[in-house]
């Protein structure tokens, strides 16, 4: 499956240029840290527009999910890179995202509820029409 | 056994505490509380017997040493150093007699005799001693007699108590005061030192008190107490500031140290006023106050509302006498103050004939034997003052006997007449209480002085010791004023026992009560009866027969000079005789040293100068100030009335006579009259009332003194009261008042100026903000949760730029640089 994916891929991350095949193959196998930091910052930022801007209440708690899955992402990726580089502790950034997703998990089981209470007494989920608590 | 002599005041002292601490709350019976009280005061007459008895007649007397115990004594008051402050003048005086004395043995005798005086300075060195205060018995010639007397007499009254309180609820409380009375008055006389005599004397006033007000729902028995008390302190007074002269003065308050001192110093003569004077001052006023002397005796006629066991002991034999025993006891200082005792013998003579004025025209029969007790005390000092201090111990004495005798024969006069007090309701009781009568006449013959019952040697010798003084040169105002009085005793006590004994029986008219005598619980009878008098019963009449056989034979321990005739020696009896046996007391002028027991050639004799017998004694100087000197013997001043008669009849043993029957003539002159106005002729009293209207009138209302008091002291006393009190309610309170006015006013301005500008600014300036700020801040709060989001991340950014400024731009220019 790789085999067909990686000359794709190197099509696009064109760093490396002798032994162009096996070095993108090789660059496909240890892409670049950066890269991934990148993914994690481009979904943090869809969540939090998703967050602000979004009349559905569902729909702020999935960015709030994809905020929180983008900060996984970058726990994943520092964690295959200092597995790289030898460090000896770099399974902690995999165990801290299993963490994380535990966190994620009990917080949107908690939100949801507060949800249902909120949809009995106010009957929407347009967030703008909940503005009760204002001056 | 005189070593015992501390158990003495002990055991009454014990009998009180049994019978004031458990005799209502087991509630003893009446024997056992009279058992008790009795008991403790016989035990305690026995021990003092004894002890008077080895002390100076037994086989190993240690007369005239006195004998100061060890056995239950202990430091009273472990006092510190005091600064002898007082008599420096004395002191140099005699500082400079004995350097002139030493210079003159150094001089060779030609020089000697052209010398005329020597004048020389003496200083006073300042010294400091230590005062510590034992708490001490001494038994000596004074306190043996007075032991005696108060132990004896009171045995004697306690047993006519316990039937005279017979029915009495308070009767154990009456013996517990009683038994108090017995520890003080022993304590008084029988302490080392003057702060034990203090003690004592305070608590036989305050005795005095709790047993006049014994009946202390009535109000005339509570007025009395506390006149009796009140004017007791004002000679408290005076005593005290004596005793912290005679400690400035001495370092010391033990007697046997002071007078020890006190003999070396200066006489201080007519008019010459030095520090002994000033002791002696406080001293005499003391007296006046507890012995009823003019102007302190006020207490005493009102201190009849107590029961008549209380008057009996207390104001007749006992308490009356403390200032006498004080005078005598002190008998050095007073002979050092010409002045003093001029005073004594003046005061005496006058309240002597005060009270015997008063006592004629008095109808109750108590007021008649207290005002006799006022007269006879006159008579009492009138001795002390003229130097005779041991006749006058022997009056003390003599008095003790027939006066209580009188007092419980007037208690049982009154209890047989069941509570009636005025004599104009009686009459005729001879047949009625034969006993009581018969007693009762010892005593009027005594005090009439008819020989050979006591009050003659006593009173006798009183009167020619006063006409023969060379101490003070009033002698024969002392002599003529105590004849006088003793005239009016005759006189009125004739007049009692005419108006109680003989004559018509009175009190069978009907009448009502009258007020102002003793109650008596079980006799509250109202309206009333003539029920017919009865004898008194055989526990009140025992003590009668003692004390009249006392009053009988009591007089012949002092048989004097005037009958050597008869007895072979001046004073017969060896030590029995009084005056032999308080002589080492009594101070000698004329030698400058106490009297020695043998020398009983001094004694007796005045009127003659005594030539110094060895030639180291020297007779005490002349206090002048800064100088010594030329060492003299006194010279009597004045008029010597004994001297004059001597002259006349050529003989001293005939002007003793003369005057012995001179006494004897003015005694059957005052009885005479007393049986003409209440005998033969009963109608003269009321004519020659009226006739002497003024008199009579002054006479009946005491002279007005207790008016007077009431005018000049009470009433000025309260005024002042008054005065300081309106000061206090109007300035003193009007101050804090104002001052509170002053914070109110001050605070309800500061309470408008916070309400109005304080709290005007805080509005003015917070609501200024708040209506500023308030729609700004309020919008922020929208109710839109977007908005609450978008600022989190507005914040998130915020911190993110502040955060990494740096790197942000940094990645920007590599951007740009590689860009470019």
């Amino acid at each position: 499956m790789l085999m067909f994916l990686t000359p794709i891929l190197a099509l696009f991350f064109q760093e490396a240029t002798g032994g162009r095949l096996s070095a993108m193959t090789e660059g496909a196998k240890h892409p670049d840290l950066s890269k991934f930091l990148v993914v994690g910052a481009l979904l943090f930022i869809i969540g939090v527009a998703g967050v602000l801007t979004r009349r559905n209440i569902i729909v702020i708690f999935m960015s709030i999910e994809l905020i929180l899955n983008a900060a996984n992402l970058n726990f994943i990726a520092f964690s295959r890179y200092l597995q790289d580089t030898g460090n000896v502790n770099a399974v902690a950034g995999q165990v801290f995202s299993v963490f994380v997703i535990v966190v994620a998990a009990a917080e949107a089981a908690i939100g949801l509820g507060i949800v249902i209470a909120l949809y009995r007494n106010k009957e929407t989920i347009w967030i703008d029409e909940i503005d009760i608590l204002k001056w | 056994m005189y070593r015992y002599i501390w158990l003495v005041p002990l055991l009454p002292l014990a009998g009180a505490a049994i019978n004031g601490l458990f005799g209502r709350k087991f509630r003893f019976s009446e024997k056992l509380i009279g058992g008790v009280a009795v008991g403790s005061v016989a035990l305690s007459f026995l021990i003092s017997l004894a002890a008077v008895y080895s002390y100076g007649f037994g086989g190993h007397a240690i007369w005239p040493s006195p004998y100061i115990t060890t056995q239950g004594s202990f430091t009273w008051i472990p006092g510190g150093a005091v600064n002898i402050t007082q008599g420096s003048a004395e002191r140099s005086a005699m500082a400079a007699l004995q350097e002139s004395d030493k210079r003159l043995a150094e001089m060779a005798p030609e020089e000697r005799d052209k010398l005329k005086t020597i004048l020389s300075t003496g200083t006073d060195v300042p010294r400091s001693s230590v005062l510590n205060v034992e708490w001490s018995y001494q038994l000596d010639p004074l306190s043996s007699i007075f032991m005696l007397v108060v132990t004896g007499v009171g045995l004697c009254i306690f047993v006519f108590a316990t039937g005279y309180m017979h029915g009495e609820t308070g009767y154990y409380r009456f013996f517990a005061y009683m038994g108090m009375f017995m520890f003080s008055m022993l304590v008084l006389v029988m302490g080392s030192n003057f702060l034990m005599m203090f003690v004592g004397w305070e608590g036989v006033g305050l005795c005095s008190y709790l047993l006049i007000g014994y009946y202390f729902s009535r109000q005339e028995a509570a007025d009395a107490s506390r006149k009796a008390f009140i004017t007791n302190r004002i000679g408290d007074f005076g005593f005290a500031l004596a005793i912290f002269g005679v400690i400035a003065t001495f370092g010391t308050a033990q007697y046997t140290d002071v007078f020890a001192q006190a003999k070396d110093y200066p006489v201080e003569g007519l008019w010459h006023w030095g520090v002994l004077s000033w002791i002696a001052l406080g001293l005499f006023v003391g007296a006046c106050g507890k012995s009823a002397q003019l102007p302190l005796h006020v207490w005493l006629p009102d201190a009849m509302a107590g029961p008549t066991p209380v008057s009996a002991l207390i104001h007749a034999a006992t308490m009356v006498t403390a200032g006498l025993y004080m005078v005598t006891r002190t008998n050095v200082i007073f002979q050092h103050s010409k002045t003093m005792m001029t005073i004594v013998a003046l005061v005496g003579a006058a309240t002597a004939l005060f009270a015997a004025t008063i006592g004629i025209t008095q109808n109750d029969i108590k007021k008649v034997l207290a005002y006799s007790t006022v007269s006879q005390l006159g008579f009492m000092f009138m001795a002390c003052g003229v130097g005779a201090f041991a006749i006058g111990i022997f009056h003390v004495m003599t008095h003790a006997f027939f006066k209580a005798l009188m007092f419980l024969g007037a208690g049982s006069v009154i209890h047989g007449m069941h509570h009636e007090q005025d004599m104009r309701r009686m009459g005729g009781l001879k047949k009625y209480m034969p006993y009581t009568y018969m007693t009762f006449l010892a005593g009027w013959l005594a005090i009439c002085g008819i020989i050979p019952f006591s009050g003659f040697w006593s009173k006798d010798e009183i009167l020619w010791k006063a006409a023969s003084t060379t101490e003070v040169p009033v002698g024969w105002i002392v002599w003529l004023v105590g004849t006088i009085a003793a005239t009016c005793t005759a006189f009125y006590m004739t007049r009692l026992v005419a108006m109680t004994f003989w004559g018509k029986e009175k009190f069978r008219d009907t009448h009502v009560h009258t007020p102002g005598h003793e109650a008596h619980s079980d006799h509250e009878t109202p309206g009333h009866h003539a029920h017919v008098p009865h004898e008194s019963p055989r526990s009140m009449v025992a003590p009668l027969v003692v004390l009249a056989v006392l009053a009988t034979i009591g007089g012949f321990v002092g048989v004097g000079p005037a009958f050597k005739f008869i007895t072979g020696s001046d004073h017969p009896g060896g030590r029995l005789n009084i005056v032999t046996f308080l002589d080492p007391l009594i101070w000698n002028s004329q030698t400058g040293e106490f009297n020695q027991p043998h020398s009983l050639a001094t004694v007796g004799h005045e009127g003659q100068t005594v030539p110094a017998t060895t030639a180291d004694t020297h007779a005490p100087v002349e206090a002048h100030t800064g100088e010594a000197a030329a060492a003299t013997t006194h010279a009597a001043e004045g008029f010597n009335l004994a001297h004059a008669a001597e002259k006349a009849l050529g003989s001293h043993t005939a002007a003793e006579w003369l005057f012995i029957v001179i006494s004897l003539v003015v005694a059957a002159i005052g009885i005479g009259l007393g049986f003409l106005f209440y005998v033969w002729r009963p109608n003269l009293p009321e004519i020659w009332a009226a006739r002497l209207k003024p008199l009579y009138v002054a006479s009946y209302n005491k002279y007005w003194v207790d008016e007077f008091y009431g005018w000049a002291i009470t009433r000025r006393v309260m005024d002042a009261a008054r005065a300081v009190y309106t000061f206090d309610a109007k300035a003193i309170d009007g101050l804090v008042n104002g001052s509170a006015w002053l914070t109110r006013l001050s605070s309800r301005i500061t309470g408008l100026v916070d309400q109005y500008f304080v709290d005007g600014l805080v509005n003015a300036i917070a609501a200024f903000i708040i209506r500023l700020m308030s729609p700004l801040l309020r919008a922020a709060q929208t109710g839109f949760t977007s908005n609450y989001a978008l600022v989190m991340v507005l914040g998130l950014v915020a911190a993110v730029a502040l955060f990494f400024t740096g790197d942000i731009l940094n990645f920007f220019k590599a951007i740009f640089a590689f860009g470019l």
